[in-house]
């Protein structure tokens, strides 16, 4: 199958007053189209640097991102991003906020096609009935949900996450996990969802990747091996919980502290 | 509850006259020392079409030289907030300009356009009240988190649509907050030339005719009125923002 985002040797450091500190270091993802890429990785090893490269936001020092076949230089109408902060414009209504990328995507389309298309995405994260609300409005969890569907809206073939749910309680954070679920199966992006929680990213990875400590390279490549339409229930079997540990195993590694272990 | 909000200002409005006229009557203070409200209105029946026109003078200057301070306070508000050695350049400067007391900057101006009354008024109402727009437009466009930069960049939208989408609504709140504070000192700024560089135009003209023949009740007239123009003008930004910027009020409770 053809790696829609294949990420190639690549290396960046930043410019600091104490010189350059890198933070990746010949990192190497592939993710092959449709599928559900969730990284893991200790704080401050670079994850959102990541997301800004696929973007096109930042050009690596070395390496390169590819996306679809073509060498990302510069973004691309083609991503859709999700932060931990929803980013809702205060003035434009939960709707309007939605149809923003359509606006810079696809100037010429009709306005009742882009309400439609939005309306469409509000309804199957249940926010049906909140179209002309103010984000003010909302609930934390609710305005994550509209920002999942801005970020979708221009069906854009990358969707790249930076924590999405990190700001959310455990139960609202489960139903994001299950209405993330269901777009996937209904929209055709390919997507990478950085994360700390591990759970999170054996419900909704089809692989798992563990970066190491700064600067970050790929430590480990877990393939979770699980039904595509699994619940959460899923989480609390065997196969799920050997998955956890391993992945934790993992992170203290990427921690440097392997020797606590045993 | 619509009645009470236009009552409440209303009471303390009076109250406060009451207290004005109950000092000066407890002092005994004759007009010629201090005028008290029940002063005022003959003042205004005497003077009225003097009233008519010398606030029209006063407030179209005031207005013309705010509507420059808008235009020009934006620009380098956006110079400044998208360009850290534009900001490093201007800030001493406009803090430096800002701090110069612009009473000495009336004779100046008289000098350099000789006889433009108009144009020295206007200028001097500009020259006072940009500062906070410049200001506020830059430190919030300076301070746009990176993720509402992101989510129109990463769709490889240009720096200006970002600025028109987001940056610019985003700062509005900011920038109304700011012309609050210019409303205000552009009146100070065209009373300070018509008082300084009379030349027979505007309310400080009427103030400064007051204070050459001790007429105390005309020039305690000419203050209150302009208070309420000052009042006036206050309430058409408050307008303006709950128009363009209503989104950022936050229900109570």
């Amino acid at each position: 199958m053809e790696n829609l985002i294949d990420i190639r040797g690549v290396t960046h450091a930043y410019q600091t007053k104490h010189g350059p500190l890198p933070v990746l270091d010949h990192l190497d993802i592939r993710v092959p189209q449709g599928e559900f890429c969730a990284v893991v990785g200790p704080s401050g090893c670079g994850k959102s640097t990541l997301t800004r490269l696929v973007a096109g936001l930042m050009k690596p020092d070395q390496g390169e991102v590819w996306l679809h076949g073509e060498k990302v230089t510069s973004p691309r109408k083609t991503v859709g991003m999700a932060f931990q902060n929803p980013v809702m414009l205060e003035w434009r209504s939960i709707i309007e906020n939605v149809m923003l990328p359509l606006e810079i995507v696809a100037p010429g389309m009709a306005k009742s096609e882009k309400i439609a298309r939005a309306e469409h995405l509000l309804e199957m994260v249940g926010l049906k009935g909140f179209e002309t609300k103010r984000p003010s409005e909302l609930s934390g969890g609710m305005r994550q949900r509209a920002s999942l569907c801005r970020a979708i809206v221009h069906k854009p073939d990358v969707l790249i996450m930076d924590e999405p749910f990190g700001a959310l309680d455990n139960f609202t954070r489960e139903d994001l996990w299950q209405t993330m679920r269901d777009l996937r199966a209904a929209e055709p992006f390919t997507a990478v969802l950085i994360t700390h929680d591990l759970r999170e990213s054996v419900f909704l990875g089809d692989q798992v990747i563990v970066l190491s400590g700064r600067p970050a390279h790929t430590q480990y490549v877990l393939d979770v091996d699980l039904p595509k339409d699994r619940t959460i229930d899923v989480l609390y079997e065997p196969k799920a919980v050997d998955m956890l540990h391993l992945l934790r195993d993992q992170i203290r590694i990427a921690q440097g502290r392997d020797e606590e272990m045993h | 509850m619509d009645f009470k909000k236009i009552l409440t200002p209303i009471l303390s409005i009076i109250a406060f006259l009451a207290i004005w006229e109950f000092i000066v009557w407890a002092n005994g203070w004759p007009n010629y020392v201090m005028a008290s409200p029940s002063d005022l209105p003959a003042a205004y029946m005497r003077y009225w079409n003097l009233f008519l026109i010398d606030s029209w003078q006063t407030l179209w200057r005031t207005v013309a030289g705010l509507a420059i301070s808008i235009v020009f306070g934006t620009f380098l508000g956006m110079v400044m907030g998208f360009s850290r050695t534009a900001r490093d350049a201007l800030y001493p400067l406009l803090v430096g300009f800002n701090a110069v007391p612009k009473a000495t900057v009336v004779p100046v101006l008289a000098l350099l356009f000789i006889g433009a009354h108009d144009f020295n008024t206007v200028l001097m109402a500009f020259m006072i009240s940009f500062f906070p727009i410049a200001v506020s437009v830059g430190i919030g466009l300076s301070t746009l988190e990176p993720e509402y930069r992101d989510i129109l960049g990463a769709l490889g939208a240009s720096k200006f649509t970002i600025f028109r989408k987001i940056a610019l609504p985003k700062t509005l709140p900011e920038f109304f907050g700011a012309l609050k504070v210019s409303v205000t000192l552009a009146f100070i700024g065209t009373n300070l030339v018509e008082i300084i560089s009379p030349h027979g135009k505007g309310l400080g003209a009427l103030f400064l005719s007051g204070q050459t023949n001790g007429d105390y009740p005309l020039m305690f007239a000419v203050l209150i009125a302009l208070a309420f123009l000052g009042i006036l003008l206050y309430y058409a930004v408050v307008a303006l923002e709950k128009i363009f910027a209503g989104w950022a009020e936050r229900q109570p409770g």
